[in-house]
């Protein structure tokens, strides 16, 4: 029996968004997000607003990690789209990118001014120091929630290699490695 | 020197075609090869002007990708800012909006499947590399190293708020101890 990758309705007990509604729920949902938008959009969609279930915002999820670019973004575009068409799914992107943009840019250009002085250098470089860390924690959770097989180490080990310790092109390293990837993991799945 | 018309041009194509390659990683995990463009291929900004772009997009609110913004900003004012920003998020919205008007009724399960299988290790390699790539350039002294592996510890071990954990940094920071 054919199933779709996603649940393609809404549930018949919930009204559908205006794009509107979808533009403040999202400029609202980018504006808690410090530190990565993912964490409080499960809190705030799910619990706290109830646009989706646990279930619908799992699957989502799933759906927005496999496209490419910012997994947030596709989520809003999707969610967007569920609810009001193409329309929905732009305001929702809209929302989701406008006001944290003119938070950032803002941002931006006070360290263009100020990222001279002497204070603002140094707590910028220990926060840098606290960034890389923070980057550094989420690539080892990653790696210690994959499988314990050798080709997850083997692909993860190689990019890291390519990318980070070579500084070849990802696209490059990407465009070899995938393929491979995708035969050695292909073949089991059959 | 290059217009910043065309560094912006430039930008866009590139990252463009980076934000496509952002799978499952999320767009944190293109920072090295941004930083090998923009910094080694280029010079339109400094290895600490790409980290610093990185660490304020980190404590605003809002998306992770908004640190190439910043790059965009640093390397080509305003248009390189929004050059940036619509590279990274339109293509790939596209693409989303396209794949779910076509895979409603269809199965994709298994390939949706076989697919997020091979591109798991990948990521983690891919954000592996940012860490990597962002402390090369801010573990200058020991320090900070110290720093990043203090913070990778705690992260591991105990829930946290990481912004309490780069509000620390902040102020260990200008005490000039790193």
């Amino acid at each position: 029996m054919p199933r779709s990758v996603l649940p393609p309705e809404l549930p018949a007990s919930a009204a559908p968004l205006r794009p509107s509604q979808l533009f403040m729920l999202f400029t609202q949902t980018s504006l808690l997000g410090f530190g990565g938008v993912l964490p409080w959009a499960y809190r705030f969609l799910v619990e706290r607003r109830k646009v989706l279930s646990k279930l619908e915002f799992a699957e989502l999820l799933a759906f927005a990690q496999i496209m490419p670019g910012p997994t947030i973004c596709n989520l809003a575009v999707i969610v967007g789209h569920r609810n009001a068409g193409l329309i929905g799914g732009l305001m929702s992107l809209a929302g989701m990118v406008t006001a944290p943009l003119v938070i950032v840019i803002t941002l931006g250009i006070a360290y263009r001014h100020y990222g001279n002085l002497a204070a603002v250098q140094q707590a910028l470089s220990g926060m840098s120091a606290v960034a890389a860390g923070l980057v550094a924690s989420m690539s080892l959770k990653m790696a210690r929630d994959l499988p314990r097989q050798w080709k997850n180490a083997l692909f993860a080990g190689l990019l890291f290699a390519g990318v980070g310790l070579m500084r070849w092109p990802l696209l490059a390293v990407i465009g070899v490695l995938m393929p491979v990837a995708l035969i050695a993991f292909g073949r089991k799945a059959e | 020197m290059d217009s910043q018309e065309s560094i912006a041009g430039t930008l866009f194509l590139h990252f463009a075609m980076l934000s496509m390659m952002a799978i499952g990683g999320g767009v944190i995990s293109l920072a090295p090869d941004m930083q090998r463009f923009v910094v080694d291929a280029h010079h339109w900004l400094s290895n600490e002007n790409f980290v610093a772009a990185f660490t304020i997009a980190q404590v605003s609110p809002g998306p992770n990708f908004l640190f190439a913004t910043l790059v965009g900003l640093q390397a080509a004012g305003w248009l390189g800012a929004l050059a940036a920003t619509v590279a990274i998020v339109i293509p790939p919205a596209i693409l989303t909006v396209v794949v779910l008007r076509a895979s409603t009724r269809r199965s994709g399960n298994r390939y949706g499947r076989m697919l997020k299988a091979a591109l798991a290790p990948l990521s983690v390699g891919m954000i592996l590399a940012t860490a990597w790539s962002l402390a090369r350039v801010a573990d200058s002294s020991w320090g900070a190293a110290v720093l990043t592996a203090a913070t990778v510890v705690i992260l591991l071990t105990r829930k946290i708020n990481p912004l309490w954990l780069i509000a620390a940094g902040a102020l260990i920071g200008m005490t000039g101890w790193i």
